[in-house]
């Protein structure tokens, strides 16, 4: 009886179609904001940042990023992992070259060029489709590796081959370096993940997105209404390597702290992005969301499950997730093909019923 | 409402030359004004197969022109030639008084072209409005900055455009589906909701592929309506590609009858009614 | 001169590989030619044939980690040894089986999906089978020898040492290998040529409407196909994993049938064998000119670069049917 849409009456195009329609909505996604900025941060510990929010912030990003080009413009990407490390390496290269300046720059400037080398990488789109360009994007994923493995520029000539993140404070607050607090870690990962979603969500929802879509959708007859495929398609690219740019200097600076990019940034980071938004659900902001937050979840219930309670060996658990997270793949695709976030949408429209079904 | 389109004095000659017919008032009062689209001497071939052979026509402002013939006699690789779909061989495509140099088919539609197709490409993913509002992108004009951020131009321009929607959705009396996936409305919705979409682009010259293709005969009549009140009330250039030889003859006021690739009559209605070899060739093989 | 033939080398054994790479894209091209699925967990399939039969062969108890970790048992092997050839049929066996299941708890459940969704279905069947073969078999890297021959060929060293004066260093496996996809190859031309099941399988790949209203089951047809690929996937999973190891990395280069087929064309099964050629020439050659001068290890990245840059220009591979669009 709680959740109502009958009396929620709109009066004007603007307010029908703002993102959360519904009063009730919008309540609870204010709550959610207000416990997520100022409940969480004084009740967080480096377990927490750690293992569960801060990942789930960042995949987070990164799975709205390959939303946007896989959801909302139809166009597979297997180029996730390599994407992100581009973010990574310009981030590293940029705030270790230019120490004066914001990290919080660095991280944008980073996207910024993860989307100049993501559009480099979509060009190929205007000529081919469906899997043969998942296949290509490949040629990005390996390419890109392989790049920041063997040109020891990127990587400052360390002897490692790794990249270490630079300690830098926002505000004076450490946010990356070993002496980052967990708070500071999430907050930092917070603000970004919120103010991407807002612009993913605008952009969605408005000419570009429609564009997106209309491309996704049936590319032949966009192109007769009159939508270039090659600006729509590259846009898609150039904004969705942004937030995966910004998701892998976040991955790396605030979150591992160091990396070596075939570690961090392999073949296996791209699948478990999409992942995400086949779990969470293709074409939703929530649903990129959601999906992250189911992946970075499940591992730590299994651990906790299998390694913790059972005793099992941590290798045959990983074994095992791998197995539950495949299965799960194949069983989204069966039964809800459109993710949790369908699910979210079914049980409002439940909700908004109960108790009087008929 | 019985659509009696009727026949204009200046248009009894079959031979007349474009020069030759002037721009007048129909019967039904409607404006009928100088040459739209021209269509000259247009050859389209598919590696040896010819589609279409040497094809001439005009279609004037205001009018109702009609594409007819049996299957497989190009009238849908016309359709596609017109709309910039297909480059074809040979032969020229004049629009509002200008040679139409060989164009990507995203820059006809800013031309001022839109269309419908044989079997609906709608954008099942969106819904009925945004199906709609996609027919406006070529208008909007904002930023990809100012759409991410909301702000300026990005939503002016959505709530203008949605105005401008709201319109054309009650024009078509599609209120009520109006926030629903286009992929679970029937289909004789969903060919309305086609119609919408080209509709919003605010078009110079609407171009329906069987638009009636599949519908029973309620569907029919009500598109039958939406057709002739589009072409009334906003003086939009209509051509159409039809099966249904009635309603045809109803709806136009000029008719191409296309066989094989090639034009075989080109009149009124009631000059191709007469004309032996389109009885031969089209209503006397296929007429049921 | 010298420079040549070491060049002549590289090449040739470029041509050895690219036959590696074509066999696993065969199995590809058939699972994509009779059912539309594009079954990104092909190279999954090789590693868990190899991983399968090295456990048959050995005796392993399977799930022994997993059934030790929760009774607190110590299995580890049976205690016999499989010959062979017994190996090689039971899993073949274990791959039909698999097909099966793949066929009634996968594809059955996702038929008229579009085409992407069911590639992104493979992606995690390819998931699902790796962790399972490691639950099964272990993950740590397994020597496999079923006898195929290994190491240089003397007699092909010799020979050329007297022609040319420099012996050329070809692996007795690379050969075999050859000869074993050449066999394989001309095994399914005739099958598709001259059986029932063939012709019914041409059919389907055709036409699905058509072959289904003239009485021919297509999950008859689609077992078929995934079994056949399964049996593809094993021959690869034997050349692959004689030669260096069965683990995990082998269905990673099992991924770069994918290249072999952007340029070959995802339904042509000449084009899958030309395709794995050129790849596996271009890479070598590339490397061996290239490599030293930015740092080696160009085989990770240059097949898929190079199938890339191929498809912008010919979109439709080597062999494909150009695409004509229709509205």
């Amino acid at each position: 009886m709680l959740y109502r849409e009958a009396g929620d009456f709109k009066t004007s195009y603007r307010e029908d179609s703002q993102t959360f329609p519904l009063r009730l909505d919008r309540w609870g996604y204010y709550a959610t904001l207000a416990v997520a900025f100022l409940v969480i941060p004084l009740v967080i510990n480096d377990y927490w940042a750690n293992a569960v929010l801060v990942p789930f912030l960042v995949y987070s990003i990164a799975a709205l990023g390959l939303n946007i080009l896989t959801g909302y413009a139809g166009q597979v990407s297997l180029g996730t992992g390599g994407f992100m490390a581009v973010g990574a390496y310009a981030t590293y290269k940029l705030s270790t070259s230019f120490p004066d300046i914001s990290i919080l720059i660095h991280i944008l400037l980073a996207g910024g060029i993860t989307a100049v080398v993501g559009m480099l990488f979509g060009l190929p789109s205007l000529r081919i489709k469906g899997f043969y360009l998942a296949v290509a994007t490949l040629a990005a994923q390996f390419f890109l590796v392989w790049l920041f493995n063997k040109v020891p520029w990127f990587y400052n000539y360390s002897a490692s081959g790794q990249i270490t993140a630079p300690e830098r404070t926002v505000l004076g607050w450490f946010v990356t370096g070993p002496q980052t607090s967990a708070p500071a870690k999430y907050l930092v990962c917070l603000v970004f993940a919120v103010g991407l979603a807002w612009i993913a969500r605008n952009l969605t929802r408005g000419t570009v997105g429609r564009k997106w879509m209309a491309i996704r959708d049936m590319d032949i007859a966009a192109e007769i209404i009159g939508v270039n495929p090659l600006t729509a398609k590259l846009t898609a690219f150039a904004v969705s390597s942004f937030f995966v740019g910004v998701a892998g200097a976040l991955f790396f600076s605030v979150y591992l702290g160091a990396a070596e990019v075939g570690e961090a940034f392999g073949i296996n980071k791209s699948f478990l992005i999409l992942f995400m938004v086949i779990i969470g659900g293709l074409g939703s902001i929530f649903g990129s969301f959601a999906g992250a937050a189911f992946l970075v979840l499940l591992p730590v219930l299994l651990k906790n499950v299998l390694v913790g309670t059972l005793g099992w060996p941590t290798d045959l658990a990983a074994h095992i997730e791998l197995m539950i997270v495949g299965a799960l793949i194949v069983v989204f695709l069966i039964v809800e093909p459109h993710g949790l976030a369908q699910l979210w949408r079914l049980t409002k429209e439940k909700l908004r019923l109960w108790p009087f079904p008929h | 409402m019985t659509p009696t389109t009727s026949t204009a004095p200046a248009l009894t000659d079959p031979a007349a030359t474009d020069s030759a017919v002037q721009p007048h008032v129909t019967a039904d009062g409607r404006q009928i004004g100088g040459v739209l689209m021209d269509m000259r001497n247009i050859t389209l071939r598919f590696g040896g197969v010819v589609a279409i052979k040497d094809i001439s026509f005009d279609i004037r402002e205001g009018e109702i022109r009609a594409i007819i013939g049996p299957n497989g006699a190009g009238k849908s690789s016309m359709m596609n030639v017109m709309s910039g779909f297909y480059v074809p061989q040979e032969g020229e495509v004049w629009f509002r008084g200008q040679r139409r140099p060989q164009m990507k088919p995203y820059e006809v539609a800013r031309l001022g072209i839109a269309r419908t197709f044989q079997n609906i490409a709608l954008f099942d993913g969106m819904s009925v409005l945004d199906n709609i509002m996609t027919g406006r992108l070529t208008m909007m004009k904002s930023s990809l900055l100012e759409q991410a951020l909301w702000w300026g131009r990005a939503e002016r321009e959505e709530t203008w455009h949605r105005e401008k929607v709201e319109k054309i959705i009650d024009f078509l009396e599609i209120q009520n589906i109006r926030k629903t996936p286009v992929g679970r409305l029937p289909y004789g919705l969903k060919k309305r909701v086609e119609l919408a979409r080209a509709l919003a682009a605010e078009p110079k010259l609407l171009m329906l592929d069987e638009p009636m293709a599949g519908m029973n005969v309620e569907e029919k009549e009500d598109m039958s309506r939406f057709i002739l009140d589009v072409n009334d009330e906003f003086g939009t250039t209509i051509a159409l590609i039809e099966h249904d030889m009635g309603v045809v003859m109803d709806l136009s006021d000029r008719v191409v009858v296309m066989d094989y690739g090639r034009k075989i009559g080109d009149g009124t209605p009631d000059q191709i009614r007469s004309n032996q070899q389109v009885i031969d060739a089209y209503l006397g093989v296929a007429h049921d | 001169m010298e420079q040549f033939l070491y060049a002549a080398e590289v090449v040739v054994n470029g041509l050895m590989a690219g036959v590696m790479y074509a066999l696993v894209a065969l199995g590809f091209v058939l699972i994509y030619k009779a059912s539309g699925v594009f079954n990104y967990a092909q190279g999954v399939m090789a590693l868990f044939a190899a991983l399968t039969l090295v456990g048959l062969q050995n005796g392993q108890v399977p799930f022994a980690h997993m059934i030790n970790a929760t009774f607190g048992t110590h299995l580890d092997t049976f205690g016999w040894t499989l010959p062979a050839i017994v190996a090689i049929a039971l899993t073949a066996l274990v791959m039909v089986g698999l097909a099966i299941a793949i066929e009634k708890l996968v594809l059955k459940h996702l038929v008229n999906q579009v085409p992407i969704i069911l590639f992104m279905a493979t992606i995690g069947l390819a998931w699902f089978l790796e962790g399972l073969g490691d639950v099964m078999w272990g993950a740590d890297i397994k020597m496999l020898d079923v006898g195929v021959p290994k190491g240089a060929s003397e007699a092909l060293m010799t020979v050329t040492e007297q022609w040319t004066g420099y012996g050329f260093y070809i692996d007795r496996l690379d050969i075999w290998a050859a000869a074993i996809a050449a066999m394989l190859v001309a095994a399914l031309m005739v099958f598709s040529q001259y059986t029932k099941q063939g012709r019914a399988l041409r059919a389907v790949a055709d036409d699905h409407q058509a072959a289904l209203s003239v009485g021919i089951s297509l999950r008859f047809i689609w077992v078929l196909v995934w079994s056949i690929a399964g049996f593809v996937a094993l021959v690869a999973g034997i050349m692959w994993g004689s030669k260096s190891g069965v683990q995990f990395s082998l269905s990673l280069i099992a991924l770069k049938a994918l290249p072999v087929l952007m340029l070959g064309g995802f339904t042509s099964i000449p084009g899958a064998i030309v395709g794995g050629l050129i790849i596996g020439v271009g890479e070598k050659l590339f490397e061996f000119y290239v490599g030293p001068l930015v740092g080696g290890a160009t085989e990770n990245w240059f097949a898929y670069v190079l199938a890339l840059i191929f498809l912008v220009f010919r979109p439709q591979g080597l062999f494909g049917e150009k695409i004509i669009e229709r509205v």
